[in-house]
């Protein structure tokens, strides 16, 4: 307390911080003590306690009654189907977590409700002060300490021995290094880096444009004024099943075909022929953080990305016209084959997905 | 003697004998802890995330943190021959192949998001009461950490079925992470083992999440607890509860049975939610497709004010030396939770600034003597709230029947101009308060009656306190904001601390300058005397 100013009237709860300026005033009403607890009706009527007794003993009793019931619904209510070509039934399922979850959960409520009744209305422990002291060691104790913290600093002569101490330090400075440099194969440690892995799809010129899900090729003539359809390049399903590949193309190839009426259509110069009339492509990666982006609104032709609300205008060239995106949604430019079926005439020509550092375009 | 306190006798004889521990349990076996329904909530915290240990061990049983290809042929019939992860395939297993599976399932979940409900809650009230003062500030850290370790954990587990909403929830950390200048690509390309999502992800998410924060979080958990029973818990001040003391009841065996009891209802509430309200059905959202998402969906609600961040940025983004730098995304995702818990780390050390006080407190404040900081408090609460609606504005928009623009216009500007209203009308609403208790303590309580004099005047009669109730109202102490003192000396020679006095002085002006101060003791006593032929009447012995 040695920093401030204690009233002159000893009244403790009045302290002003740098108060070399101020009189704290007296506190008004004096503390009056301790305030005894009133007895419980439990400590005075005998009818009382046994009724609290008995309330608190039937309620460890129906506890040991829940766990033996959640033991035989465990072993009654069954899940596993007779037949197991049929399946499991989901009622089942909701009956088995229903029975075992409310006789397990009553159970545990009515053991701590017991526990804690008891202590309310029977135990007899009273009202304890304690007091408290300043947790700061005393002056000597802290003396003591420092001393011995010198006499030990003084015996290694950790002060005086500069080049020990220097090449110790330096030493365990480059200690951690092997640690951060053990992760450096988390990520592939050959190939393209991180961003060149980033500007590349499997669309490439003459790729069939599939249906997602159904993988079938698809005409102009299939798409109707105002329809949107899913679609992935025909290469994808010739990867793997096993490994990384097919799921990371899946992150990154997935475009949409959307089909309006060519005048509603705004081109960008150098895009007049990235359409097939009227069909365009976009990439189906929302440009803000990598959500498919899959809410269509045919008349305004505004494509709703349902993470963050970012918004596309088809129409022109995939602009962003609300939310948080930064950039266009964008094209994949497509052309018809000799059979009539919609193809890329290239890969994108900018990455799909969020802004990135190493991003030019 | 029962059997039970020779059995427990015996226990204690053998670890005496080699431990002393009979020394250790005569300082503590009684040791006091005040009772108030505050300081439930940390013990909420601490017992679900017992419950959470002891679920997730039952889960690692079944689970198999594998993103290798299989064709599900489990019981779960519209999913037989769908492609997908084991992790995903184990999750449904476990939820239909093994009786009291979806149970546990149910039981983790519910318990993370009540962990992390209670831990908010504790830490709003340590902060409002003021309980995070010296000598606690360590406490206070602990609990920072141990927040944003709770978010970790939670986090990672949302991701590891493997489903369609938890692949989602890693898709916007991986687009986060492509924000950061220079290393961004590269942090992810080592997350996720080359691209996105790759087949890595699981399986290094996995000891995360069931054993290094786990670990962390029990190590700190136990930190915590041993400072707090070091320390002594703190308690409301009242008639004979000072901050030199400790009231209540003693450990064993009042708090013990409490305390023992309150684990059993927090875990069987928690079992009962599970039991009785669905959560996570992962089998309706199906496996995990990058290009698949439904609309409507939400992450866990603690996530919820980071989503709502992004959500509501404008499209922010500008090139440097050819580089492009995406405002929109590092905002939210990278310096937000930087800028909420920088200030949330440090903010004991901000109040010390202003109180200039180096003193232990070990008392409570009531939140309205307080209410600068309670001001900020609100203030926070309305900025984490509306970032909270941010994230659901596609639910509101549906609920509201208004464009979701318009909900996002309106967080755009309101969290800039609603935190401050609240911090001014809680402030206000604060002093009300303190006023009211001065009015208290100075005239009595109303009592509704009115008296007529017989000159025709009106006035309510006011009936004393007690000096336990009047106590109760006075025994906060009284802070008053301190004075820089004069710039130069008497000799006209100048202070050299006097700039970083008046910082100090203006900080504490902030805090405390318009407080409504407690009575004085002679204060009092004019109103009393004033009382008995003023407006202020006092009943007559015997009617109170």
């Amino acid at each position: 307390m040695s920093a401030h100013n204690v009233n002159p009237s000893g009244d403790e709860h009045a302290v002003v911080p740098h108060g070399e300026h101020a009189v704290v005033p007296a506190d008004p009403i004096a503390d009056p003590g301790l305030h005894h607890e009133e007895l419980r009706l439990t400590d005075v009527d005998k009818k009382a306690e046994r009724r609290a007794e008995r309330q608190v003993a039937g309620m460890f009793a129906l506890a040991s009654v829940l766990t033996v019931a959640f033991i035989v619904f465990y072993v009654v209510v069954g899940i596993h189907p007779d037949d197991p070509e049929h399946g499991v039934n989901i009622g089942d399922v909701q009956v088995s977590n229903l029975t075992l979850g409310l006789t397990l959960g009553l159970a545990l409520f009515l053991v701590g409700a017991g526990a804690v009744q008891w202590a309310r209305s029977l135990m007899t422990s009273p009202e304890v002060v304690a007091e408290r002291h300043e947790l700061r060691g005393d002056d000597e104790t802290r003396a003591a300490a420092l001393a011995d913290f010198d006499t030990g600093t003084e015996e290694t002569g950790f002060g005086r021995r500069k080049l020990i101490r220097n090449s110790l330090l330096g030493a365990l400075a480059l200690l951690p290094l092997p640690a951060v440099i053990l992760l450096r194969d988390l990520g592939p440690n050959t190939g393209p880096t991180p961003a060149q892995r980033k500007e590349h799809t499997i669309w490439a010129e003459g790729v069939r444009v599939l249906t997602d899900v159904t993988f079938r090729p698809i005409r102009a003539a299939d798409l109707e004024i105002g329809q949107l359809v899913n679609a992935m390049p025909a290469t994808f399903e010739d990867l793997p099943d096993h490994g990384p590949e097919r799921i990371n193309e899946r992150a990154k190839s997935p475009v949409m075909l959307v089909r309006m009426l060519p005048q509603d259509i705004h081109v960008e110069p150098g895009r007049e022929n990235w359409g097939v009339d009227g069909i365009l492509a976009y990439s189906k990666i929302c440009t803000h953080v990598g959500c498919p982006i899959s809410l269509y609104e045919q008349t305004t032709h505004h494509m709703l990305c349902p993470c963050h609300q970012s918004t596309f205008d088809l129409s022109d060239n995939g602009k962003v016209i609300f939310g948080p995106a930064t950039r266009s949604l964008p094209q994949l430019p497509i052309a018809v084959d000799s059979e009539g079926y919609l193809i890329a005439q290239s890969d994108f020509t900018e990455p799909v997905g969020p802004s990135y550092w190493e991003r030019t375009r | 003697m029962s059997a039970i306190v020779n059995g427990a006798g015996k226990v204690v004889d053998f670890v005496d004998q080699r431990i002393t521990a009979s020394n250790w349990l005569k300082r503590n076996i009684r040791k006091v802890f005040p009772d108030h329904w505050s300081f439930l909530l940390g013990e909420i915290a601490l017992f679900s995330f017992i419950l959470i240990l002891l679920s997730g061990v039952f889960l690692t049983l079944w689970f198999k943190p594998s993103m290798a290809h299989i064709v599900y042929e489990g019981a779960y019939l519209p999913m037989r021959g769908v492609g997908m992860s084991e992790a995903y395939a184990t999750t449904l297993d476990l939820s239909f192949e093994v009786r009291g599976g979806l149970l546990m399932r149910q039981v983790h979940h519910w318990g993370a998001l009540i962990f992390l409900a209670a831990m908010s809650a504790h830490m709003l009230r340590v902060f409002f009461t003021g309980a995070f003062r010296k000598p606690r500030e360590i406490n206070w850290l602990i609990g920072v950490v141990l927040l944003v370790l709770g978010v970790a954990a939670g986090f990672t587990g949302y991701s590891l079925p493997d489903d369609l909403l938890s692949g989602t929830g890693l898709r916007i950390i991986e687009g986060g992470m492509l924000a950061i200048p220079i290393v961004g690509t590269y942090m992810s390309s080592f997350l996720f083992g080359g691209e996105y999502p790759g087949d890595d992800i699981i399986a290094r998410l996995y000891p995360m999440h069931i054993l290094l924060i786990p670990g962390l979080i029990l190590a700190l958990v136990t930190a915590h607890l041993m400072i707090l029973w070091y320390q002594k818990h703190t308690h409301w001040g009242g008639p004979g509860k000072t901050n030199t003391n400790v009231a209540g009841a003693p450990f064993f065996p009042i708090y013990v049975a409490k305390a023992g009891g309150f684990q059993f209802i927090v875990m069987g509430v928690i079992v009962l939610l599970a039991a009785t309200i669905q959560i996570n059905p992962v089998w309706l959202w199906g496996p995990y497709d990058p290009s698949v998402v439904s609309a409507g969906t939400q992450p866990d609600w603690y996530v919820g004010f980071l989503d709502g961040a992004l959500r509501v940025m404008p499209p922010w983004e500008f090139y440097v030396f050819g580089h492009p730098v995406t405002m929109s995304v590092l905002i939210p995702a990278i310096l937000l939770p930087g800028i909420i818990l920088t200030p949330l780390a440090l903010y004991p050390w901000l109040e010390q600034k202003a109180t200039g006080d180096t003193r232990e407190h070990h008392l409570l404040d009531r939140p309205r003597n307080v209410p600068v900081r309670t001001g900020i408090g609100v203030a926070f609460i309305v900025f984490y709230i509306l970032l909270w609606i941010a994230g659901g504005n596609d639910f509101f928009a549906t609920i509201l029947e208004i464009p979701v623009n318009w909900i996002t216009w309106f967080i755009r500007i309101g969290i800039f101009v609603l935190p401050p209203l609240a911090f001014w009308m809680t402030k206000r609403i604060c002093l009300g308060l303190q006023r009211r208790d001065r009015d208290k303590v100075m005239h009595g309580r109303e009592t509704g009656i009115v008296m007529v004099s017989p000159d025709g005047e009106f006035s309510e009669l006011h009936a004393p306190l007690s000096q336990a109730a009047a106590y109760q109202l006075t025994w906060h102490e009284r802070q008053l904001p301190s004075d820089p003192g004069p710039a130069t000396d008497a000799n006209g020679i100048p202070n050299p601390n006097y700039r970083s006095k008046r910082a100090q002085a203006r900080l504490s002006r902030f805090y405390f300058g318009d407080v409504v101060q407690k009575p004085t003791r002679e204060e009092l006593e004019a109103a009393h005397h004033d009382g008995h032929d003023d407006t202020h009447r006092e009943l007559p012995s015997g009617q109170h």
